[in-house]
């Protein structure tokens, strides 16, 4: 318990908020006011008055339904589609005599496809149970109240507000908890709050001084507080309370409070108070769902109901209108003509004198049998085919990044086929395109450039600069891995001048010396040293803070300690060669922030000096420079400018020696600042730090490189071959993004760039005036100007296009009469970069180029930064990287690198918008084929509603014989394999164009069902009319008909679908073939019962078809002369007008001739097209080339 | 957590452990979509062997069939118009409803060519709506099969009972509608018996009419629809009903009167003396009376056989276009028109 523990160092005391002592603010006057009225007996919720409180227990629960909910609730959620409401009133007239069909036939599909959708809703929701199941059954340790001072394990589900609970380390928080002490004598702790917000560095959490004594289990014997507080609610960065203890009031602020699931760290344990449980905790009541988006394939399928559902109100009034007037024929002029029917003695359906009557209940009926127009089972299979589609996602290993273990993970199955339609791609840059892995790559020290390793940038430009013409993107890929991943993360340094100690022999090493103590000691970086192999590791607040530090040790100043006051390096004596430990005092930290750019710590040395150590940007550190501390400027500043050139982010050191009574001066009024309670306490002590950041001497500049993600230029390549186009939109400054943009090839030389700023001199001029209006309206006729100005230019001009806009300018370019000019801009160009860009804007411009366009975009970010544009998009993909959750938990979609895109959209994408296109398509397909025969049927029954079917056959018509296929359409079907969806990444745009669900193809679909339906339907009835149709002089009645034609239709259907299918697997053969055999043998077992229940097909097939060779050679003929037009057709097509894909499988199947002339051709023709990418570059400098030399030949 | 802090929890020393319960989907052929499959492509040699394989399927087929319609010797006769008298051509339905005209009716039928026993004898019935949804309906199946449920006439409407309540056995309209008109045959003075058993199907008598059923008031209703049943012959063996009752799928139908089981020589004379009871004249249909004899294929219809043929002969058709137009124009190259929608979105 004692020292042991200790050993820690106590970090970040320094900071602001321990130096805030607790107060009482404004707010905590509220306390039990509404609002502010909970109150928590710690450490006796068992006490009469907490009893009576009814906090809800700690159990939380995620389902959808529980066990009482889920009949109604689902069966709601199902009946939400039209067509179910259909299906359900059919199935309810089908009670009544209007019915075509018995009652129970018409039922029964109903209840399978909505029950299996409901089993599917019910195993989803059991999941989500067994996750609430193993949460609330995680244990906990709780202090037990009546028996003193001892902590059992309970459950999670058991917590009750009141209870104190001891947590170890690295278990996450029950409940939402008050801080009441920890292993840290200060009764600090450090917390991973990954899980709420994503942010990835630890936040120090401490609790109140009274309670922070509480160390051991046994203290807690006779602990007894009173906690109140405000109400359960969301806010997570809030919270108001009080603590009374030993009859004294304490205010309790969000720094005492730990919230459930976030996650102790670095702290052995602590002990907290339940404060709320389960559904009252912050996280829950933060709980959103994830968001429910419908992809365009979807919407346009509702529309095809709406259009089928029209077209069946429509026929079933041709049949009513017809109907009346067979009907009212029926007694004409006091004179009854069918008699058989006896019209004089009839119901109210049939009556000939209320034939208007008739024809409207007739209309009913109708409605009821055409209902096969509509494909019953088209939800339920296209949910079962999505969520195989999502697995395949799921489970793709080309697809899962090893480094940090994650697979891709489709969120909602909704969006699969709107992967492959996707026109725009907007992508944040840091995490997404870069690693946000930084390192330290080059450092300018004393005007001298070190580090000669080559920045990724770098290496695209020489790529990009040398003249070669091999085609790149190929080579690329290769030898992208070797380039070097440092054997150090964060240091890709090298320059032996200063490494193993060399800068010793430096001309300057005092600079170097400085410069680099400054690294190892301005930061705010925690170490670890690694008990066993001694290896000290760092936890820094952002990746480039933690390159320094690794920098400064890998040269020789090791940073190994860390304490309140104090900083410990090992270091390199110069005068003695030998690694001595130092130590320095660390007085103040002047810290980062945005708008200050820079950060400052006063430290004093072994020496006794005072040393203010500086670093920041480039833009406020030189201005900063004393008159005697710019030796090395120039130099400097030419260094820096080529490092940003590289896309290397650029800090500048320098420092300052202080005297003590400068220091005196500053650190009262610093302390003063900081311990004030105003509004502007921040402002006072920028104030108080401006005043000592002044007079520096320069040491030099460092770089560090923000890496790009593996493959990161190859997959924009291919994407841009797709003719995706790709917008980055960043909060980077222009310049870094126009960095990122060459590196990535979004941008490349020959390409226009338009720039789109307000940084002119006149708004400049204007805003040092601060008169907001008129900087507004001058911003305002700026951007206009600007982007009026580059319209004319574009659109009258052939060259290629980037636009690069500042975020401040987006804001008016945004504006609603500026938005379409700007769009229109934005679209003609081949990139566009939106730099400085706020996470609001990145949204916006997402909403602008999905509601104007109306094509369909993809928002990709990885940072809670980005959520708001993944949320507005389309589709949504969240990076699962280094910034935490956030974005992937609000995508749609979570990868985890950006090079996944290019398999997720060109392979999966592509596929499933093939697969549920084909599949909507054949599903109307065959049910208008089955529904036409019975329309024509009627025809030939005087409209009267009779079914030409029996009423099994026409119920299981769509559930069992003709489904199953289609599903293994939906899941299986590939039209050219994964390798060739990325060799040919032009196939994509059949996904963009919607080429395969485009109304052609939907009515072409129809129309093919149509003639389907009419060949199978006279065919047979002419081949079978009145004559005898076997040996037996046996003629053909309603059943035999009706079950030929029904064979003619399960033949047809299925065969239909062998042709369209271009991947024939196992299953494939199963379902299709197997569709058919179940017919027969449904045929069979059917016909086998008694007559009660098989009705009109008793025994038809053994006695009736099986022995008349009629039968078999009606169907062989009627099967084979309805599929030769299709047939016919798709063979014209394939060979002498293929589709994109076609011509990939005439690739594919001529492989002795792949590579050759055709294959390149349809590469080529793929390529010319392409605005942005590695290719794109190589093919604009081909091109330059080649019309200079023919230039130069013409004049020749 | 960033990636340099190889801090408390993660970093490179917990690699090993990590991997264990490593995330790394599980390889196999189904998840990774990589399931062996034939990927067929629509090749000439396809195309030609698939159109000529059909021809040569359906040719033959089409010859037998249309052989096999050639085959079957058929007399049709139109009776309805000719057996009105004369002065009663003007008022048909008054003809036919009128039960004190005598109905009877001579027919002289001569045969064309020889035919072999069995000889089938059909009526057939023109605009005829036996697929009429109220008349489909209109039938008690139990009734029909089971003597204890006699009684059990729904579904039966409008004839269901007598106008004294009681039930009718078999109920229904399809059964009232019974046809009544009756043939008998002579060939020169020797009667020709026309067998009128077994010309139902089995599984039909056997299990959907009883053998204990009975006809029970039937036609005893104020309106007479068709023939009246003989009270003592049980359903199972009434099979002219149990034939009626097998609805037909058209309006235009032939159903089974009996069969003739004597050869007739080419230019036999036969006389038909008929009793042209049924009413077809209140909805304008057609009555005829027909002789056929049966192939394998069944009765007389050229169409399966011609269909056959020319769906043969058009696939050799196809075939040889195909290949003509394979040889003169191999292979066309991508048509760069084509792509050109490409070029539309692409291109800006």
């Amino acid at each position: 318990m004692a020292g042991g523990k200790r050993r820690k160092n106590l970090l970040r005391k320094f900071y602001s908020f321990s130096c805030c002592k607790a107060s009482f603010q404004e707010e905590h006057s509220q306390i039990g006011g509404p609002g502010f009225s909970r109150i928590v007996f710690a450490n006796d919720p068992d006490c009469f008055e907490a009893t009576n409180l009814y906090y809800p227990s700690n159990y939380v629960s995620t389902t959808k339904y529980t066990l009482a909910t889920f009949i109604p609730k689902a069966l709601f959620e199902q009946f939400r589609r039209v067509a179910n409401i259909y299906f359900l009133v059919t199935s309810c007239l089908s009670f009544t005599p209007l019915a075509p069909y018995t009652a129970f036939s018409a039922i029964l599909p109903l209840i399978i496809v909505i029950g299996v959708t409901m089993t599917k809703e019910a195993i989803e929701d059991f999941r989500r149970y067994r996750q609430d199941y193993e949460m609330n059954n995680r244990k906990i340790k709780v202090h037990v109240h009546q028996r003193d001072g001892t902590f059992e394990y309970t459950e999670w589900k058991n917590l009750r507000v009141g209870d104190v609970v001891k947590v170890e380390k690295d278990n996450f928080f029950p409940a939402d908890l008050i801080l009441l002490s920890s292993s840290y004598e200060d009764a600090i702790c450090y917390v991973d709050t990954m899980n709420l917000d994503g942010e990835t560095n630890l936040k120090l959490k401490q609790s109140l001084e009274v309670t922070s004594d509480l160390h051991n289990d046994s203290s807690f014997q006779h602990f007894e507080a009173l906690i109140k507080c405000e109400d359960p609610n969301a806010h997570l960065y809030t919270f108001v309370g009080t603590l009374e203890y030993q009859s004294r009031q304490y205010p309790l602020s969000p720094q005492q409070l730990l919230l459930r699931d976030s996650k102790l760290r670095n702290t052995d344990y602590i002990y907290g108070v339940v404060i709320f449980t389960g559904h009252d905790t912050k996280v829950m009541q933060n709980a959103t769902k994830p968001p429910s988006k419908r992809s365009k394939i979807e919407r346009k399928m509702d529309k095809i109901i709406y259009l089928l559902l029209s077209a069946l109100v429509l026929i079933s009034l041709i049949g009513s209108i017809f109907f009346a007037i067979t009907t009212s024929n029926d007694i004409k002029d006091g004179k009854i003509r069918r008699w058989y029917l006896r019209p004089d003695d009839t119901s109210i359906y049939f009556d000939p004198k209320e034939d208007a009557i008739a024809a409207m209940f007739h209309l009913l009926t109708a409605m009821m049998l055409y209902g096969y127009f509509i494909p019953i089972s088209l939800y339920v299979s296209i949910e079962m085919v999505k969520v195989l589609q999502v697995i395949f996602i799921n489970q793709d290993r080309e697809m899962y990044y090893e480094e940090s273990d994650k697979p891709a993970h489709a969120r909602t199955s909704n969006l699969n086929e709107e992967l492959g339609q996707v026109d725009t791609i907007l992508s944040d840059k840091t995490g997404t395109l870069t690693c946000n892995s930084m390192e330290f790559i080059k450092c300018s020290i004393a005007g001298t450039a070190y580090g000669q390793r080559v920045s990724q940038v770098e290496k695209t430009m020489t790529r990009r600069k040398g003249s070669s013409f091999i085609y790149v993107s190929d080579n690329a890929h290769q030898d992208y891995p070797v380039q070097g991943k440092p054997a150090i993360k964060g240091f890709n340094f090298e320059d032996d001048r200063i490494m193993n100690g060399n800068w010793l022999n430096e001309p300057r090493s005092d600079v170097i010396q400085k410069f680099f103590q400054l690294l190892a000691i301005c930061h705010t970086v925690i170490p670890e040293v690694d008990a066993e192999s001694r290896k000290i590791s760092y936890e820094a607040e952002s990746p480039d803070e933690a390159a320094f530090v690794i920098a400064a040790r890998e040269i020789g100043f090791e940073f190994y300690k860390r304490t309140q006051t104090s900083i410990s390096l090992h270091e390199l004596d110069p005068v003695s060669r030998k690694t001595v430990e130092s130590s320095y005092t660390l007085l103040n930290i002047l810290e980062f922030s945005s708008s200050r750019k820079r950060m400052s710590v006063i430290v004093k040395n072994k020496e006794g000096e005072l040393l203010l150590l500086s670093k920041g940007a480039d833009s406020v550190m030189f201005e900063r420079l004393a008159e005697n501390g710019r030796e090395f400027e120039d130099k400097t500043r030419e260094h820096t400018n080529n490092y940003a050139d590289d896309g290397l982010r650029i800090l500048i050191l320098a420092y300052r020696k202080l005297d003590e009574a400068e220091y005196e001066t500053f650190n009262r009024k610093f302390t003063e600042a900081k311990n004030s309670v105003s509004a502007d306490r921040e402002e006072k002590m920028d104030e108080a730090a401006e005043m000592i950041e002044r007079e520096l001497i320069l040491l030099g500049a460092t770089a560090v490189e923000d890496k790009l993600q593996d493959g990161v230029p190859e997959c924009i390549d291919k994407l841009a071959e797709a003719g995706i186009k790709i917008w980055v939109l960043t909060g980077d400054k222009m310049e870094t993004a126009i960095n990122i943009g060459f590196a990535c090839s979004l941008l490349r030389q020959g390409m226009k760039q338009i720039l789109i700023t307000l940084e002119a001199q006149e708004i400049k001029q204007l805003e040092k005036k601060g008169d907001k209006e008129s900087i507004a309206k001058a911003s305002r006729e700026s951007v206009i100007r600007q982007i009026e100005g580059n319209l004319q230019r574009n659109s009258s001009s052939e060259e290629t296009f980037a636009l690069i806009i500042d975020g401040k300018s987006l804001n008016y370019a945004l504006e609603d009469n500026v938005k379409s000019m700007f769009l229109q801009l934005a679209v003609n160009c081949a990139s566009v970069i939106c730099c400085r860009s706020s996470p609001k804007q990145k949204a916006l411009v997402t909403r602008l180029v999905k509601n104007s366009t109306r094509k369909v975009t993809l928002a990709i970010g990885d940072g809670a930064n980005d959520v708001g544009m993944i949320q507005e998009a389309d589709i949504g993909i969240g990076i699962s990287g280094v910034e935490g959750m956030q974005a992937a938990m609000s995508s749609d979609i979570a990868i985890a690198q950006f090079r996944f895109l290019e398999r997720l959209l060109l392979v999966h994408g592509h596929w499933c918008y093939r697969r549920i296109s084909l599949m909507i398509c054949y599903f109307f397909y065959k049910n208008i084929t089955f529904g036409v025969t019975l329309f024509v049927y009627e025809a030939y029954a005087s409209f009267s509603g009779t079914p030409a079917y029996n009423d099994w056959f026409m119920s299981l018509y769509n559930v069992f014989f003709t489904s199953l296929p289609v599903i293994a359409l939906g899941v299986f079907d590939q039209d050219v394999s994964a390798r060739l969806c990325l060799k040919y990444p032009l196939l994509y745009q059949e996904g963009v164009q919607n080429v395969l669900f485009s109304w052609t193809q939907i009515i072409g679909w129809m129309v093919n069902g149509i003639c389907s339906a009419i060949t199978i339907f006279f065919f047979c009835t002419i081949v079978l009319q009145h004559q005898a149709f076997r040996k037996g002089g046996e003629v053909v009645d309603r059943e035999i008909l009706g079950a030929t034609l029904y064979t003619c239709i399960v033949w047809v259907v299925n065969c239909q679908m062998a042709l369209s299918v271009s991947y024939f697997t196992l299953f494939q053969h199963i379902f299709i073939w197997g569709g058919i055999a179940l017919w027969y043998i449904f045929l069979l077992a059917y016909g086998a019962m008694t007559p009660k229940v098989s009705a009109t097909a008793f025994m038809v097939f053994i006695e009736e078809l099986a022995n008349t060779p009629s039968y078999w050679i009606v169907t062989l003929f009627v099967v084979i002369s309805t599929l030769i037009p299709y047939f016919t057709f798709t063979a014209v097509r394939v060979r002498f007008f293929p589709m994109y894909h076609e011509r990939i499988q005439w690739i594919r199947f001529d492989d002795r001739v792949a590579e050759s002339e055709y294959s390149g051709e349809v590469r080529q023709r793929s390529e010319r097209l392409i605005m942005a990418g590695v290719s794109a570059r190589l093919e604009a400098k081909v091109s330059q080339i080649r019309s200079r030399v023919h230039h130069a030949v013409q004049t020749l | 957590m960033n990636n340099n802090g190889a801090g408390s929890s993660s970093g490179s020393g917990d690699a090993s452990p990590a991997r264990r319960n490593s995330k790394r989907p599980k390889y196999s052929r189904f998840t990774q979509q990589e399931l062996p499959a034939c990927k067929p492509i629509l090749t000439p040699q396809w195309v030609i062997s698939v159109f000529t394989l059909v021809g040569i399927i359906f040719v033959p087929i089409g010859v037998a069939a249309l052989l096999a319609s050639n085959d079957v010797v058929e007399i049709i006769d139109r009776y309805d118009a000719v057996c009105v008298p004369q002065n009663m051509t003007n008022d048909k339905v008054g003809y036919i409803q009128n039960d004190a005209i005598d109905k009877t009716c001579t027919r002289r039928i001569k045969v064309p060519k020889d035919m072999n026993q069995p000889i089938y004898v059909y009526y057939q019935l023109d605009n005829f709506y036996q697929n009429h949804r109220r008349y489909v309906k209109s039938r008690n199946d139990g009734q029909l099969r089971d003597r204890s449920k006699e009684n059990d006439t729904s579904g039966c409407d409008p004839e269901k009972t007598t106008s004294n309540g009681v039930p009718i056995v078999p109920c229904g309209l399809i059964a009232w509608s019974l046809f009544n008109d009756t043939y008998n045959f002579t060939r020169g003075n020797k009667a020709l018996t026309v067998n009128t058993t077994d010309i139902s199907w089995k599984s039909d008598r056997d299990h959907k009419f009883g053998d204990d059923v009975f006809p029970k008031n039937f036609q005893n209703g104020n309106l007479t629809g068709g023939k009246k049943l003989d009270p003592n012959k049980p359903l199972s063996q009434q099979e002219d009903l149990i034939v009626w009752m097998r609805t037909a799928a058209l309006p235009t139908f032939r159903k089974l009167y009996g069969r003739i089981e004597v050869d007739l020589k080419e230019n036999d004379t036969i006389t038909v003396t008929l009793k042209n009871y049924y009413n077809t004249y209140s909805f304008s249909g057609k009555k005829k009376l027909v002789l056929s004899t049966t192939s394998w294929l069944g009765g007389k219809n050229n169409f399966l056989g011609i269909a056959y043929l020319t769906v043969g002969g058009l696939c050799f058709f196809l075939a040889t276009t195909f290949t003509v137009v394979y040889l003169v124009k191999p292979r066309k190259l991508g048509d760069p028109s084509y792509l050109s929608w490409n070029r539309n979105t692409g291109g800006h």
